[in-house]
């Protein structure tokens, strides 16, 4: 899986920091989504499929 | 219910996509029918009052999936069919195409229209905002305009207005409440709307109701409550929406202020809602709720298709909401009501950073976060434990 992020649709929500913390985080600044694993492990792959499904913004792509 | 061999979605905006998906992706295989009234492949909604009105982004970039997806779910897209009736013992809907259709499993998700003013809105320059159409219109009606009266104060209106202010438009905003926002977020956070909006150079006149719409063919002018007249090239009426509901008169479907539900969002047997035409039973907070947020829409489309497909879960979030007004990033998660205390609890309200805590009885019923993203994600569990 490879998991792609669009800066400037991100709107900071959080909500796919709540749902894969292990592979977002937010800036300190402004709370815009930082991508930590580009690649997640098969165990972090549901997890970072949900937070995409969940993005108020559409601002995550999960391509497998 | 017995299996299900059709399903039909009727509304094709954040919700009825969602809804859709998540059967699919819950391992539905059965037909899959999603009707939506407008042309245009489904598009999402909340940048058409920021990025879109600013001309940051194209329109086409809130389409929320490509064509080739819905193909590639076996998702049947029937667009610019508007649904006209239900009829729930026959289990069909009316398109306004003149077809019947038939279904198992039904998920309204209609979503809302804008309200309007009693008058004016024949005039030339006179415009709503729900819609991507409406997002252009209004855009192309603003760079050829000086002026722009938006009446309301609200989510919409205080967007528009900041969108408006950006394109260099001289900018009036019109509420009969004292504050923007006031009625979500009380009077402090209002308050510092109000004077985020000064400094930005937008006319406030609040306390003050419009009372009619000037002009011959083309809009010129706002009446006010006070008598004055504010003179206006274009017009945006954002005083809220109302559920889409009007093709379920006479259905025998449960309606008042939206689709009513019980707390797994089903309205009748077989028949689910979900997204902000939804009045469904809320266990976390006890009462029924209709939320016009595009959280929501998301959430609540993945619980009434589950729902569908027999999972019989309680749907019971908090919402989860924002605002982008000039350099202000609002974000708020839980509810707000009147009678509740606000306290700050991280920075301030004069710096423009901070979390604030809404206590209602000694609990946290209710956090916002004003350009403070991480710590307000934070500070969500206090409104989930508090319940």
């Amino acid at each position: 899986m490879k998991v792609r992020i669009d800066v400037d649709a991100c709107v900071g929500a959080g909500q796919c920091v709540l749902a894969a913390p292990d592979v977002f985080d937010q800036r300190d600044e402004d709370g815009m989504v930082v991508l930590l694993l580009e690649t997640p492990p098969p165990a972090l792959e549901a997890a970072a499929e949900h937070a995409a499904l969940l993005c108020p913004a559409l601002a995550i792509a999960v391509d497998r | 219910m017995g299996s299900l061999e059709r399903v039909v979605v009727v509304g094709a905006s954040a919700a009825g996509v969602t809804t859709a998906e998540t059967l699919r992706r819950e391992g539905y295989t059965g037909g899959l029918v999603l009707v939506g009234d407008e042309k245009v492949l489904p598009y999402d909604r909340p940048p058409l009052s920021k990025q879109v009105l600013a001309g940051t982004w194209e329109p086409e970039k809130t389409v929320l999936r490509p064509d080739s997806a819905y193909a590639g779910h076996g998702i049947e897209l029937r667009l610019g069919s508007a649904a006209t009736g239900l009829d729930l013992a026959r289990r069909t809907i009316a398109l306004s195409t003149g077809e019947e259709i038939g279904y198992d499993g039904l998920v309204i998700a209609t979503g809302t229209t804008a309200r309007t003013l009693p008058f004016g809105h024949d005039l030339k320059g006179v415009h709503v905002l729900r819609t991507v159409d409406d997002a252009v219109a209004l855009r192309g009606d603003l760079l050829r305009s000086a002026s722009v009266v938006v009446v309301g104060a609200g989510f919409l209106g205080s967007e528009a207005a900041a969108s408006a202010r950006r394109l260099g438009l001289d900018v009036t905003l019109v509420d009969p409440l004292p504050l923007p926002l006031v009625r979500p977020f009380g009077d402090e956070v209002g308050t510092a709307i109000a004077g985020l909006h000064e400094e930005e150079g937008v006319r406030l006149r609040l306390g003050t109701g419009v009372t009619a719409l000037h002009g011959e063919g083309a809009v010129t002018g706002v009446g006010l409550s006070d008598g004055t007249v504010l003179p206006a090239d274009v017009v945006l009426v954002a005083i809220g929406a109302r559920p889409a509901t009007g093709w379920l008169d006479g259905s025998g479907l449960p309606v008042d202020d939206g689709v009513v539900c019980d707390a797994t969002c089903r309205a009748a047997d077989g028949v689910y809602a979900a997204g902000d035409v939804a009045r469904w039973f809320n266990p976390h907070f006890g009462g029924l709720m209709r939320v016009e947020h595009r959280m929501n829409a998301t959430e609540q489309g993945m619980a009434a298709a589950r729902n569908l497909l027999g999972a019989q879960v309680p749907f019971a979030p908090a919402p989860y909401f924002w605002t982008d007004q000039f350099d202000a990033r609002i974000q708020a998660y839980g509810v707000f009501p009147a009678e509740a205390e606000m306290v700050v609890a991280h920075g301030g309200v004069a710096e423009r950073k901070f979390v604030a805590h809404y206590l209602a009885d000694g609990r946290v019923v209710g956090v916002l976060g004003w350009n403070m993203a991480r710590q307000l994600r934070a500070d969500r569990q206090l409104v989930r434990s508090a319940a």
